[in-house]
């Protein structure tokens, strides 16, 4: 596939080394694909690095809103630069591991559940072109890894030695896995409706009459409530209000991640909300039309219908959309979080099994039967 | 370096991967710490499909033994068992057993590879297993895919009924 993101990096390392009079091309082709995927990863983790803290500052600001107070507002703009003094506050702090931990695995634990919630982002499409890695598997690889993140807190709750650890990652597995199915269950409606599972694809397909060639209003009545069921089972499987039962601090302190401190309960946050990140990215580019603008082009430039962008500057225009759709989807779930209280044990179950599995297989079906139709 | 060069120390990494973990799951006397070494050898299995070209296969394997099986078991283990360290009850029996055991399957492996794919050419470059394998599930072996749902959702039946409630 040409202009992927992994040919722009190569493009980039043979313009540098041309400049200094190296021949990339002598370079054996493993060497240059291995650079440039490591170099497209690393650059995957600087964004979801961004990403937690701008939305950990935001979330604190968005809540100070909502209860009618100021926030953080003193360190910088806007207190925008509260989340680097808390980073580097975070650096310094001792290191604590309970006398009573099974050492071994309570390191491994925030690792395994960041393993997880990066994994999909490997194949989250920006724009056109900017993608790590187009995988046909796309979105079934996406939410495989979930698995891992399940394994990860299950070890975190169990290597802590402590009750309330052991009974958050046990109520946050059980969640995670119940909530898996209705979550499967949206995605393959979008995979029937569209035939793909690669979400660059996907995306392509929703190419078009601008909202009403999306997801959503494609295949409507059954891809528009098989997006609310993808969206609220994305919600409990990230362990956001109201499903944060995990962490519930009136009963289990703060569930899997007590006996966490310092870096390793960064990186559970960092965790938690690269999982947003995923819920949010993975709704828009399988409902909401990924890339594509939601106002025609007409509108947009005023100018002739056929106006076509070059390559960086739609490559730039499609990320702008879709981060643009992926942080309002957060902004959702923090809104979410400050509006509502928390649900029982009992409506978790009865939401998963008796709602939304009902849900996604009626959708399942009725995008069948539209598929075969139409 | 070449491409075989590549894959030859991916392979090797996952292969020392999968023994060493295969190991503490045979030879750890918690049972516990035996499950979560399973985890690495699921991965290390998914990721030799995956260095195969059999891409929705390792996905499936992390899906399924993953997702499903490894954590079914650590539920299990963690809810009924007594919380900190849980002894293994390996006897000499077992372990002359397990070996015998061990040698059956692997005589088995031998002649299924024997009879079945002895001197075929590997597959040619391909981009992706997907199509060709749904193609292949609702084509030709159309009947024992149905088959075997429909097995799968008469036991999720049973086990629901199993678990009823019985006071009204």
């Amino acid at each position: 596939m040409p202009g992927t993101l992994t040919d722009i990096i190569n493009f980039v390392i043979q313009t540098a080394l041309a400049l200094v009079g190296l021949d990339y091309a002598r370079v054996p082709e493993m060497l240059r694909i291995g650079a440039a995927m490591l170099i497209a990863c690393a650059a995957m983790l600087g964004y979801v690095a961004v990403v937690a803290l701008f939305f950990g500052w935001a979330e604190r600001r968005v809540a100070g809103r909502m209860q009618a107070r100021q926030g953080p507002n003193i360190v910088g703009p806007f207190g925008l630069l509260q989340l680097i003094a808390d980073a580097v506050k975070i650096l310094v702090k001792e290191d604590i591991i309970p006398q009573t931990a099974h050492r071994f695995l309570f390191r491994l634990a925030p690792i395994l559940v960041f393993m997880g919630a990066f994994a999909p982002f490997v194949v989250l499409p920006f724009s056109e072109t900017l993608v790590v890695s187009n995988l046909s598997l796309g979105v079934y690889y996406a939410l495989s890894f979930a698995a891992l993140e399940v394994v990860g807190v299950i070890m975190a709750g169990w290597a802590s030695n402590n009750k309330w650890s052991l009974y958050g990652g046990m109520r946050l597995a059980a969640q995670m896995m119940s909530y898996e199915i209705p979550m499967g269950l949206a995605v393959l409606t979008v995979a029937v409706l569209s035939g793909h599972l690669n979400l660059r694809t996907i995306v392509l397909d929703q190419q078009g009459h601008w909202i009403f060639s999306w997801n959503i209003f494609r295949g409507f009545p059954w891809a528009f409530l098989g997006m609310f069921a993808f969206y609220l089972a994305g919600l409990a499987g990230s362990k956001r209000t109201p499903f944060d039962l995990p962490e519930a601090e009136s009963e289990i302190v703060a569930g899997y991640h007590t006996e966490y401190s310092g870096m390793r309960f960064v990186i559970f946050y960092l965790s938690e909300y690269a999982t947003m990140y995923v819920v949010s990215a993975l709704t828009a580019v399988l409902f909401l039309g990924g890339w594509h603008a939601p106002i025609p082009r007409v509108l947009a430039w005023g100018g002739e219908v056929h106006w076509e962008a070059g390559p960086v500057l739609s490559a730039l225009i499609g990320m702008a959309n879709m981060i643009g759709k992926s942080f309002f989807l957060m902004f959702v779930m923090l809104w979410f979080r400050w509006t509502y209280p928390r649900v029982r044990v009992d409506q978790i179950v009865y939401l998963c099994m008796k709602v939304l599995v009902p849900l996604g297989i009626i959708c399942l079906i009725g995008a069948s039967v539209w598929a075969l139709v139409l | 370096m070449s491409a075989e060069v590549v894959q030859a120390i991916i392979f090797y990494f996952l292969a020392a991967m999968l023994v060493v973990s295969c190991a503490i799951v045979v030879f750890s006397y918690s049972i516990v710490n035996a499950c979560f070494a399973l985890l690495f050898t699921l991965l290390a299995v998914a990721g030799f499909y995956a260095l195969l070209g059999a891409d929705f296969l390792a996905v499936t394997q992390v899906v399924v033994y993953v997702g499903g099986i490894l954590v079914l078991l650590l539920f299990g283990i963690l809810l009924t068992s007594p919380l900190p360290v849980i002894l293994g009850v390996a006897t000499r029996r077992t372990y002359y057993l397990a070996v015998a055991a061990g040698a059956a399957v692997f005589a088995l492996l031998v002649i299924i590879v024997r009879a079945f794919w002895a001197g075929q050419p590997a597959p040619a470059e391909q981009q992706s297993s997907l199509e060709a394998l749904g193609t292949l599930l609702l084509g030709k072996y159309l009947f024992p895919f149905e088959f075997a749902s429909l097995t799968l959702l008469a036991a999720l039946i049973g086990a629901a009924y199993l678990v009823r409630r019985n006071d009204h």
